[in-house]
């Protein structure tokens, strides 16, 4: 149990009674220990049964069915994106754009910046070096057609980005400036404010990847200032199958469209073709329905449990992991080692042991982990290690599951002599 | 799963003692192989002498199933005539991805029986065969180079 934001019980084991897959058992009969949430959440009944009602009760294609199932789907899919821009407090709805996850949503912004005519031989794009890969190569594939020129903050030895030469990074000439408001891989929140008033003072758009923040934080676009802000519903209780790209509505409204196809059109006759405004501009062909369905009941039941409370919770437990996996000889968090300013995955190598060794050994007693380079090769390299193992928790997340984690680590240790 | 029969001792000792590793001139070809999910890496090198396998030298980074497995393939392939060492592999490949149907050879694959219990897990056959498939690169390389 935690004592919440709020002051009040945090109760993690009734929370985990909506999670029948955290009861079941895994080999051999070992309890779940499911600690790979940066990967992908698990999901609650409530959103099941919500996709599930949708398929079995209302279940037609939107927007163009002109019957009573077609306007009962329409309702739910928009009811979604509705639901959805007052989860993240969009002042409109319509700035809602739904892709397929939050890769695609990068993808798209960096594509139509591009088409429109924003990147170009004198324009800069930063990013950072802790980026996941699907912040870094959609910039590598749009300013290697535009000619413009690739950037990036470093991080410094604690896992912080490095804001040192910000004034010299983010220039007059920066187009855009791509970052991510909490990593995948070192757990770092990063200081959002500064790096947007900069970009700002300077004309430049600021895009946030926030598929680690949206889950585990309370969020508010309109305050935050951004120009274009990005998640996945698959890691936030949701289904897979579904991101979100939040973007300012007169900055939408300039930019041409991404993928062609049905519902993203004005009209079309065989020359050419004029275009819906957003957010259906940015949606060609049949769009992911009962993944808007499932998201919106995902953003009902992080709301019942407030997201102040799931903030505290994973601020708790990730300060207890910490605390205990430090404990451990040989044990080198990469990463801020304190809790502050930081969300909860917490990646890290096991002396000589490979991850891959690690995560094998942990599975065997029931515990999932991540092993590898987490789509975060920059980063693991500036760490200068080829990969480690991750640990993420989540709003289900016991300090039980925490101490089976180190027992875990400490007979992989012996397993391997180490 | 149990962890033992991934794990059999044979490979643990060549994680630990790898035979052949390194990198070492003359070679006729080199490769740089990588798992793409894990970032395992291999750079694997092969000497060719009259048709036969002189060396087979490497430098690896990845998990014990991977460097075990390349300090097998030293083991396996070196002083055998290239035909030959294809056929090893070809056998060690057929036994990784044999899903545990697969019977191993012991009078083939000596050693490399040991990973039997590997092909159960079927994360894990990739770094099996990384270095194997780094081999067959760079041998196909060579032979062509000295065609």
């Amino acid at each position: 149990m935690t004592i919440t934001a709020a002051g009040v019980d945090y109760d993690v084991l009734k929370v985990r009674e909506d999670f029948p897959i955290l009861g079941r058992t895994v080999a051999n009969g070992l309890p779940l220990v499911y600690l790979d949430s940066a990967n992908t959440s698990q999901k609650p009944r409530q959103v099941v049964e919500a996709i599930e009602r949708h398929y079995l009760e209302h279940n037609a294609n939107v927007a163009r069915a002109m019957h009573t199932l077609g306007a009962e789907a329409t309702e739910a899919f928009e009811g979604g994106r509705t639901r959805i821009a007052e989860f993240i407090g969009a002042p409109s709805r319509d700035e809602v754009v739904f892709a397929k996850n939050a890769s695609e949503a990068l993808n798209l912004v960096a594509r139509v910046l591009a088409d429109a005519g924003r990147l170009g031989a004198d324009r800069e794009v930063v990013i950072t070096e802790m980026e996941h890969h699907s912040n870094i190569v959609p910039w590598q594939l749009a300013t290697e057609r535009t000619g413009a020129t690739l950037r990036w903050f470093g991080v410094t030895d604690d896992g912080r980005l490095d804001l040192d030469g910000i004034e010299q990074l983010i220039t007059e000439r920066t187009a855009v400036v791509s970052l991510t408001w909490v990593s995948n891989m070192l757990g770092t929140v990063n200081p959002l404010d500064v790096v947007i008033r900069r970009a700002h003072e300077v004309g430049a758009l600021v895009v946030v990847d926030a598929s680690q923040a949206v889950p585990q934080m309370p969020v508010d676009v309109a305050s935050l200032g951004a120009d274009f802000v990005v998640f996945t519903g698959h890691k936030m209780v949701g289904p897979t199958g579904i991101g979100v790209l939040w973007g300012r509505y007169d900055v939408l409204a300039e930019l041409p469209p991404f993928l062609g196809g049905g519902e993203m059109i004005e009209t079309v006759t065989m020359e050419r073709s004029t275009f819906a405004p957003p957010p259906a501009r940015f949606e060609a062909g049949t769009p992911p329905i009962a993944q808007s369905v499932g998201l919106g009941a995902a953003a009902d039941y992080l709301d019942a449990l407030g997201m102040e409370n799931i903030a505290a919770h994973e601020h708790a437990i990730t300060a207890y992991a910490l605390g205990r996996l430090q404990e451990i000889d040989g044990l080198r968090v990469v990463g801020p080692q304190t809790a502050e300013e930081r969300g909860g995955a917490v990646s890290f190598t096991l002396g000589d042991i490979h991850p891959h060794d690690v995560a094998q050994v942990l599975d065997s007693r029931g515990i999932a982990v991540r092993a590898g380079h987490h789509c975060a090769k920059p980063a693991h390299r500036r760490f200068g290690v080829q990969s480690t193992t991750r640990a993420s928790f989540y709003l289900y997340t016991t300090e039980a599951e925490i101490d089976a984690l180190v027992e875990g680590l400490v007979a992989t240790q012996k397993y391997f002599g180490g | 799963m149990n962890l033992d029969s991934l794990y059999q001792e044979i490979i643990l000792d060549h994680y630990k003692r790898p035979h052949g590793a390194g990198l070492r001139d003359p070679f006729e070809a080199e490769v740089h192989h990588v798992n793409p999910t894990c970032g395992d890496e291999i750079t694997l090198r092969v000497h060719l002498e009259a048709g036969t396998v002189s060396d087979v030298s490497y430098a690896a980074e990845g998990c014990s199933i991977s460097q075990a497995s390349a300090s097998v393939l030293n083991d396996l392939v070196v002083g055998k005539p290239v035909t030959e060492a294809l056929q090893v592999l070809d056998s060690f490949q057929a036994l990784m991805q044999g899903k545990g149907q697969v019977e191993a050879d012991e009078e083939v694959l000596e050693d490399g029986i040991a990973f039997a219990g590997v092909a159960q897990f079927p994360a894990r056959v990739k770094c099996a065969l990384l270095s194997w498939m780094a081999f067959k690169d760079a041998t196909t390389r060579a032979v062509e180079e000295s065609a």
